[in-house]
């Protein structure tokens, strides 16, 4: 019960994230990136404008990117969050990480993590998206570095991939 | 801040209502939770309404559809008929922020926000739609361009919320479109934008039209000029680049960062003018 207020005006927080479950009080005015942060020490959520406009902070809540600077945390109660620690399984990268990595899809890597997040949903929903559909999912996320053009190839990268091991 | 997350229109209501406006309804929170960080707004609590049943539904009957103010651009786009039935009030709904911001924005977010340049709120003009309001004295309805008055400005009454959107069922050669100019296709505001919806008779002639403008006034602005322009005609030639002088006598924009009031007082007949021709195709014309 998200509007259940035990102690100084502090809401009690149930939350699966990466598939473990977190139960919190936390202050109403905390959002969901400060949430991961700082109370679960999930320091791959980076924060970037802090107002919903660069996508470093992009988190799939129930399967769909957010911005986690737009969201506070207690509307994540009862559901699911993904963060970039859960994208990795048994210490073995996900193919979207080791697309970037192969194709320099990231230079000072600060806003990778929201690109790939991004991503992630993109795939969800199509396993195999055309150029036109990836550039509209990239053009979401504000990338000061690479020019965009290494991104495309690593989202490119991440798709024959996937689909190969799909096959 | 107080949070509350709320089940029902009459506990939001009520919540707000003794607030006093201290508290401010949260649907999508791409624009308070922004505003509240830049240190804008300062509400001592918010009302979560995403998860009362008639903000978060598409519901289709006799009458049209009725769309949740709470619905987000993304459910809007998953909606079996509704984008085929209004494509540009969908459409326009899709290119507020990004893919990302898709899943939590809404049409209701984006009308109360009261932006000039709102990207719905000229294509929601066009379709005719109108606005269920529910506050402490009782529901009513009011046609969407009467509901800002002014940058960050509407008039709805103190603890009074959008339930949802009324879209009527358009007739069997009806189309609609909305097309915006920006810079970069993600993330940016609207330098103009322009909404169209018209309906064509068996010859192709024009029976009626709405049009609406974005980012070019105070306020988004309904067109009314472009009925006597288009009514009784083809959609094209002449009876279009009418159209665009219209909308750009219409236009009293301002300068900014994004374009000079010049160069949109231009371009929105341009926009206007694209719109139509799309709408008329979608129309079958």
């Amino acid at each position: 019960m998200a509007s259940e207020q035990p102690q100084q005006g502090g809401i009690r927080l149930k939350v699966r994230v990466n598939g473990e479950q977190h139960e919190s009080v936390v202050d109403p005015r905390m959002n969901l990136a400060d949430y991961l942060r700082e109370e679960l020490r999930l320091t791959a959520t980076h924060v970037g404008c802090e107002h919903g406009v660069c996508g470093i902070c992009n988190v799939l809540v129930d399967g769909q990117t957010v911005r986690s600077c737009l969201m506070l945390a207690v509307q994540v109660d009862g559901k699911e969050v993904l963060t970039v620690e859960g994208l990795a399984e048994g210490g073995k990268l996900h193919p979207i990480q080791e697309a970037f990595i192969e194709e320099h899809g990231l230079q000072c890597g600060f806003c990778t993590g929201g690109f790939m997040m991004a991503i992630c949903e993109l795939f969800d929903r199509n396993p195999s998206p055309s150029e036109e559909e990836i550039k509209e999912v990239v053009g979401g996320q504000i990338c000061r570095c690479t020019g965009y053009n290494a991104i495309l190839r690593s989202v490119q990268n991440a798709a024959a991939k996937m689909g190969a091991s799909r096959s | 801040m107080q949070y509350q997350a709320v089940q029902t229109l009459e506990e939001a209501v009520e919540s707000l209502s003794r607030a006093g406006g201290e508290h401010l309804p949260l649907a999508g929170g791409t624009d308070l939770l922004a505003q509240r960080r830049a240190g804008r707004i300062d509400p001592k609590g918010v009302v979560d309404l995403k998860r009362i049943p008639e903000l978060a539904e598409i519901v289709l009957d006799d009458d049209g559809y009725r769309v949740g103010a709470a619905v987000s651009g993304a459910e809007l786009g998953e909606h079996p008929t509704l984008g085929q039935d209004w494509p540009g009030v969908v459409e326009a709904a899709q290119l507020i922020g990004s893919t990302q911001i898709q899943g939590r924005a809404s049409m209701g977010g984006n009308l109360c926000n009261a932006s000039p340049a709102a990207d719905s709120v000229p294509a929601l003009i066009a379709a005719g739609a109108l606005c269920s309001l529910v506050g402490p004295s009782g529901r009513r309805e009011l046609p969407v361009e009467e509901i800002i008055l002014g940058p960050g400005q509407t008039c709805l009454a103190p603890g009074e919320i959008v339930a949802h959107f009324r879209l009527p069922r358009p007739g069997p050669r009806a189309g609609d479109a909305y097309l915006r100019l920006i810079p970069r296709t993600e993330m940016d505001i609207a330098v103009v934008g322009a909404g169209v919806s018209l309906e064509l008779d068996a010859d192709g002639l024009c029976t009626g039209c709405r049009v609406g403008l974005g980012a070019v006034a105070p306020t988004p602005l309904r067109l009314d000029e472009a009925q006597a322009i288009l009514v009784g005609r083809r959609v094209e030639g002449s009876v279009l680049d009418d159209l665009a002088a219209a909308a750009s006598a219409a236009a009293q924009p301002i300068d900014d960062m994004r374009a000079t009031a010049e160069y949109r007082v231009r371009v929105v007949g341009v926009m206007a003018k694209r719109a139509a021709q799309i709408a008329a195709t979608r129309a079958g014309g």
